[in-house]
């Protein structure tokens, strides 16, 4: 009784009935169900219908049904028209006389108008049935595994010297206590080993172009000055290099050589010189890597090269950055030196980091006191307003590690204790046999400046314990601040090559949150990981996953459906004024300089209307909503 | 007319609505008042005080008591005439919350309910503050100072004698005050607001009535 | 109080050749205490301000950091809040007056860091004050809430200007953190608790003088620095100046025309030998 509620289906059969051209009109419940449809197929053939009008619903519910039913039934299915009497008439009054009188209106448009509907052909286009992956982390690499495992070739573009990512900078992982590097250098291996994968490292896309099944990407290699190919990793060239600079993979805590692997498992296990610091290029002086290497592999002529490989689709696995702490200038990093991040952290406590895995502080001793702190740079409306969903699980990692290593008194400032993964409210009910204070207050400050004797030298860590009603000031010797994940400073630039969009936080924009996260508003690209939004291992694993299970959906069909209802220029009557290609939302509008007209790539159009409307000459129409089509429509609503 | 109960806990009735929905409303009605409900109740507010030591309770706890009705608990405390308006709450406050002008709101409406603690001498001095300034357009130190101690301290007052002398002798006690000449006009331009607080100028406040 | 803070900055100034002119009938901003009681008469306090500066075509610049922040204020929410605006419209036409939103309200301070700039006001020293360290307190309101002059947390545009005349601006964590404000006339211990541990970091950092750019954080540190001393048994004997009294120093004015004899804290034992003049 849904739309029959207002309006007076019976009636309204009749009316169509009388209306030109129809030979049946019946009034139906559920239409849309099987015998519904049967009734259509069998009137079709039967009567020899040349056009169907279904009035009921809105068409983003049953149009694609009932177009197939047609079409089944040998009809093209764009000889179908919807009648929408239902969310834009029944629904919207309670008047019975109103609705009916409307809803013959809409009827009557409708009829009308299919008898100038045309024919359209939906268009098959072959698709590339190769992958771009942009970004070598786990995300990255969970899903290049994937698809070439599916026997479909994958290109994976790193713009680090090696893949891993983060992860690879970790010395434990939550809530299993897994050593990051043991679970993730067999992926790493899987994928330099593997034969459907290609691993461009080093390197950047800089273009984009094309549309789904037909992309071109264009990657810029960047020189590492050593021949991958002849190069064996045998590392003597690290050994020798004379200078020594402060180590990116390790913070700036420690070390690495002017030609360096950023750790010792990288992938591919071929070191990169640093132009910057690098001797030779510097001064012109030293070269004594080339010396030494065993297979001649150094190459000082290196010179950036540009590929460019066709992709039928991409995902972008670019993962995060870390908020710059020193922003917060009442937490004091960068004026403190025992006030470090959360990846600072890892560094200290990972077996081959900086100082061995030992955690200390800046003047090498052990911390008795260590102060852990939440939400930095995270559900603050001054910096970012998200949650960054792991610092709270990384916390409690960071608490435990503490423990586990060293004596120190541990202080763990929180507002709330997010903990929402499988086996996450477990760890945190084993830190809380740690010895571990929790106080519930989020701190205001962090100081130096002592109000009493044994407060000197000490840091002070200033919070309200809100479950207590007081304010609390710990001394401590190190606080490690939990720093918020933010989208890639470079982010902006990807998604222009791209043409994504960015959601409010600038991270990558889904197509619907729920129901499509690893997909994008552009049909063949998809994001993946932490780049979409901030994420645990798991989940980005998972949407590693779901990314390739997305792109093998149609690479392995090795062709896409184009609809059908894209705009179309009348090349008489373009005046070459160019207004329609800047208003393209989907860059699918070119202009032929020659014949000074406007070009659509009909397979990147997606029929949103805006260059129809836009044309000052008129000269552009849409399939399916030619004017002619809407003209009548509109005409027989007022007639 | 139902009185105002100065009591216990909970909230009062007068005129028909409750007392707790007005003074929300009038919070909400302040220019970025309706921040009050994104408070998570972190306590950064609290840390960040420089007096909140010395306060009955913190400012994070009288957020929750005026959001829970607790009128009492929020107005006949020490707290808000302990706030120096350092503005270091609403710098820190990670969900924007303008705390110190809501320190203000709440100020104002203890005084206009007479729901000031008794020892309080914050709200003495603001009185006599405005008196001045109404009655000249500007402040007179001593005759506020003066008048302040003996109402608040008279003994005090006499203690504050040496330290008068001493800034006397050395010309930092301006004996007379200035009247401006705008004076009658600014009365006459108080005259002729329509509204008294800015949040009855917002939708939805519940106005109110001028006793 | 402040007739010492009046005639430095009236010679600073000049020295300067800033053009000071006092706006025409001003009234009080009503600071935090009209704003406790009053908040729409509050706000036409600063209109009213605000108007006549308008009226004279100028900017106001203040010295007081709460008129900066009270007259700051009315003017964004005068902007901000249409309803207000006309509120307080409807109410200055009263007295034939209007606001239109044009005036900048600044600080002395930043006026003279960005305007006059380094060079003309290295040019204008004649005395040199070797070796001097001081610390520089800026107090709560030159930089909160707005955080338009300067770091709300860790201001330094004072300790530039110091620079520039030649002293030694020390590392004073607490620089900009709050002396109780008028807190020492209603809850007098409170407030000489927050002033002690200002004098306790400037001293802890070998600051041999403070300087001020408020008058309510000067009567606190200089005129109740005995008060503290009673109360905690310390023993501060921290001369405090206004900036514009160092400045006017430095500039070759005299003590008496500085008002820095009328100080509370003596001075004279810390400038007696450190003056030199330099041409």
């Amino acid at each position: 009784m849904n739309i029959a509620r207002t309006v007076d289906c019976k009636g309204l059969a009749e009316y169509a009935g009388k209306l030109p051209n129809v030979a049946v009109a019946r009034d139906y419940q559920f239409t849309c169900s099987n015998p519904g449809q049967e009734m259509i197929k069998t009137d079709i053939r039967e009567m020899g219908l040349t056009r169907v009008v279904v009035a009921s619903c809105s068409p983003l519910m049953h149009e694609t049904t009932f177009r197939r039913t047609v079409e089944s039934a040998g009809l093209n299915p764009y000889l179908f028209q919807m009648a929408n009497i239902r969310e834009q008439c029944s629904w919207i009054t309670e008047n019975k006389v109103l609705a009916t009188e409307r809803a013959k209106a809409i009827v009557r448009a409708a009829v009308m108008r299919v008898n100038v509907n045309e024919s359209l052909d939906v268009e098959k286009i072959p698709v590339n049935s190769n992958v771009l992956i942009v970004g070598g982390g786990i995300t990255g690499i969970e899903a290049a595994l994937q698809i070439a495992e599916s026997g479909k070739k994958v290109y994976v573009v790193e713009k680090e010297p090696t893949i891993g990512g983060y992860m690879a900078r970790f010395d434990k992982t939550f809530p299993t206590l897994d050593c990051a590097a043991c679970i993730l250098t067999p992926k790493m291996v899987s994928v330099e080993q593997h034969e459907n994968i290609e691993l461009l490292t080093y390197s950047d896309v800089v273009e984009f172009s094309g549309y789904v099944g037909e992309f071109k990407a264009k990657i810029r290699r960047r020189p590492r000055y050593v021949d991958e190919e002849k190069c064996t990793g045998c590392g003597q060239c690290e050994e020798k290099c004379p200078l020594s600079v402060p180590s990116e993979f390790d913070c700036k805590l420690g070390k690495r050589k002017a030609i360096y692997r950023p750790f010792p498992q990288a992938v591919p296990n071929v070191p990169v010189i640093d132009r910057e610091h690098c001797l030779y290029f510097t001064k012109h002086i030293c070269k004594v890597c080339e010396r030494f290497c065993p297979h001649h592999a150094i190459d000082f002529e290196q010179k950036e090269k540009f590929v460019e490989v066709p992709v039928g689709s991409a995902i972008l696995a670019t993962g995060f950055d870390l908020f710059d702490a020193s922003r917060i200038k009442e937490y004091g990093y960068g004026k403190f030196p025992n006030v470090i991040t959360s990846i600072e952290f890892e560094r200290l406590t990972h077996a081959s980091g900086p100082t061995a895995g030992k955690i200390q502080l800046k003047n090498g001793k052990t911390p008795e006191s260590v102060a852990i702190v939440h939400c930095v740079g995270s559900r603050d409306q001054n910096y970012n307003e998200h949650c960054s969903r792991v610092c709270c699980m990384y916390s409690l990692k960071t608490a435990h590690l503490v423990r586990e290593k060293t004596d120190a008194k541990v202080y763990e400032f929180y507002i709330d204790m997010r903990a929402f993964g499988k086996g996450y409210e477990e760890f945190y009910k084993r830190v809380l046999h740690e010895d571990v204070t929790f106080i519930r207050g989020r701190v205001a400050e962090i100081t130096d400046v002592a109000q009493n004797p044994s407060e000197k030298g000490k840091l002070m860590v200033i919070a309200e314990d809100t479950l207590l009603g007081m304010v609390r000031r710990i001394p401590v010797d190190m606080v490690v601040l939990s720093v918020a994940l933010e989208p890639r400073r470079d982010a902006a630039e990807l998604a222009r090559v791209f043409r994504i969009s960015r959601s409010k936080d600038g991270f990558f924009l889904e197509r619907h949150p729920k129901l499509a996260p690893v997909s994008t508003a552009g049909q063949g690209i998809y994001v993946a990981g932490s780049c979409q939004s901030p994420k645990d291992i798991p989940d980005c694993v998972a949407q590693g996953a779901a990314a390739a299970a997305n792109v093998l959906s149609f690479a392995d069909k090795g062709e896409i459906e184009l609809d059908p209802t894209s705009a179309l220029i009348d090349e008489e009557a373009c005046s070459g004024c160019k207004i329609c290609v800047g208003l393209c939302p989907y860059g699918a509008i070119g202009f032929d300089e020659p014949s000074s007209r406007a070009v659509i790539t009909s397979v990147l159009c997606k029929g949103c209307g805006v260059c129809v409307a836009a044309c000052p000459s008129g000269a552009i129409e849409q399939h399916n909503f030619t004017n002619k089509q809407l003209l009548t429509e509109i005409e027989a609503i007022c007639s | 007319m139902a009185q105002i109960l100065v009591g216990d806990s909970e909230p009062v009735e007068r005129t028909g609505h409750a007392l707790k929905d007005v003074f929300l409303q009038d919070v909400y009605g302040i220019p970025g008042g309706e921040k009050i409900k994104e408070c998570i109740q972190c306590g950064t507010c609290s840390a960040s005080c420089p007096t909140s030591y010395a306060m009955d309770y913190p400012p994070r706890e009288i957020i929750a008591a005026f959001r829970a009705g607790l009128l009492e608990k929020v107005l006949m405390s020490n707290t808000i005439w302990l706030c120096s308006s350092c503005y270091s709450c609403t710098v820190r406050c990670p969900s924007g919350i303008k705390l110190t002008d809501i320190m203000y709101e709440l100020k104002r409406l203890a005084i206009e309910f007479g729901l000031t603690p008794k020892k309080a001498k914050a709200p003495v001095l603001a009185e006599l503050f405005v008196d001045i300034v109404n009655k000249n357009g500007r402040i007179a130190e001593v005759p506020l100072v003066s008048k302040f101690m003996l109402k608040t301290n008279p003994l005090g007052a006499f203690k504050m004698i040496p330290r008068a002398t001493r800034l006397f002798i050395r010309g930092r006690m301006p004996l007379s005050s200035h009247k401006i000449e705008g004076i009658a006009e600014f009365e006459k331009c108080a005259g002729a607001m329509t509204e008294t607080m800015v949040s009855s100028l917002h939708a939805g406040s519940v106005k109110q009535e001028t006793s | 109080m402040n007739r010492a803070y009046d005639k430095s900055t009236q010679l600073v100034c000049k020295a300067l050749d800033i053009d000071l002119a006092e706006l025409n009938d001003w009234n009080c901003c009503g600071a935090s205490a009209y704003m406790s009681i009053h908040e729409m008469k509050a706000h036409l306090l600063s209109a009213r301000n605000l108007a006549l500066a308008e009226k004279e075509k100028k900017d106001l610049v203040v010295v007081c950091p709460a008129c900066l922040t009270t007259l700051t204020k009315t003017n964004r929410y005068l902007a901000e809040e249409p309803r207000l605006k006309k509120s307080i419209g409807a109410s200055l036409k009263a007295a034939n007056l209007q606001y239109f939103g044009s005036v900048k309200v600044r600080h002395l301070l930043e006026v003279i860091v960005n305007d006059v700039g380094e060079e003309e006001v290295k040019a204008r020293i004649k005395t040199k004050l070797s070796n001097l360290k001081v610390a520089p307190y800026y107090g709560c309101q030159l930089t909160r809430p707005f955080g338009v002059i300067d770091d709300k947390e860790f201001p330094s545009i004072l300790d530039r200007l110091l620079a520039w005349i030649g002293v030694e601006p020390v590392n004073f964590p607490l620089k900009a953190k709050c002396c109780g404000g008028l807190l020492m006339m209603t809850n007098e211990d409170v407030a000489l608790g927050l002033t002690r541990n200002i004098l306790d970091c400037a001293k802890q950092n070998g600051a041999e003088c403070i300087i001020t750019i408020c008058p309510l954080c000067h009567m606190n540190i200089e005129t109740y620095q005995g008060d503290v001393n009673k109360m905690f048994g310390t023993d501060f004997k921290i001369p405090t100046l206004y900036f514009t009294q160092l400045m006017g120093l430095a500039f070759g004015f005299s003590r008496k025309e500085l008002g820095i004899d009328e100080e509370m804290v003596p001075s004279r034992p810390l400038f007696e030998k450190r003056l030199e003049v330099v041409g």
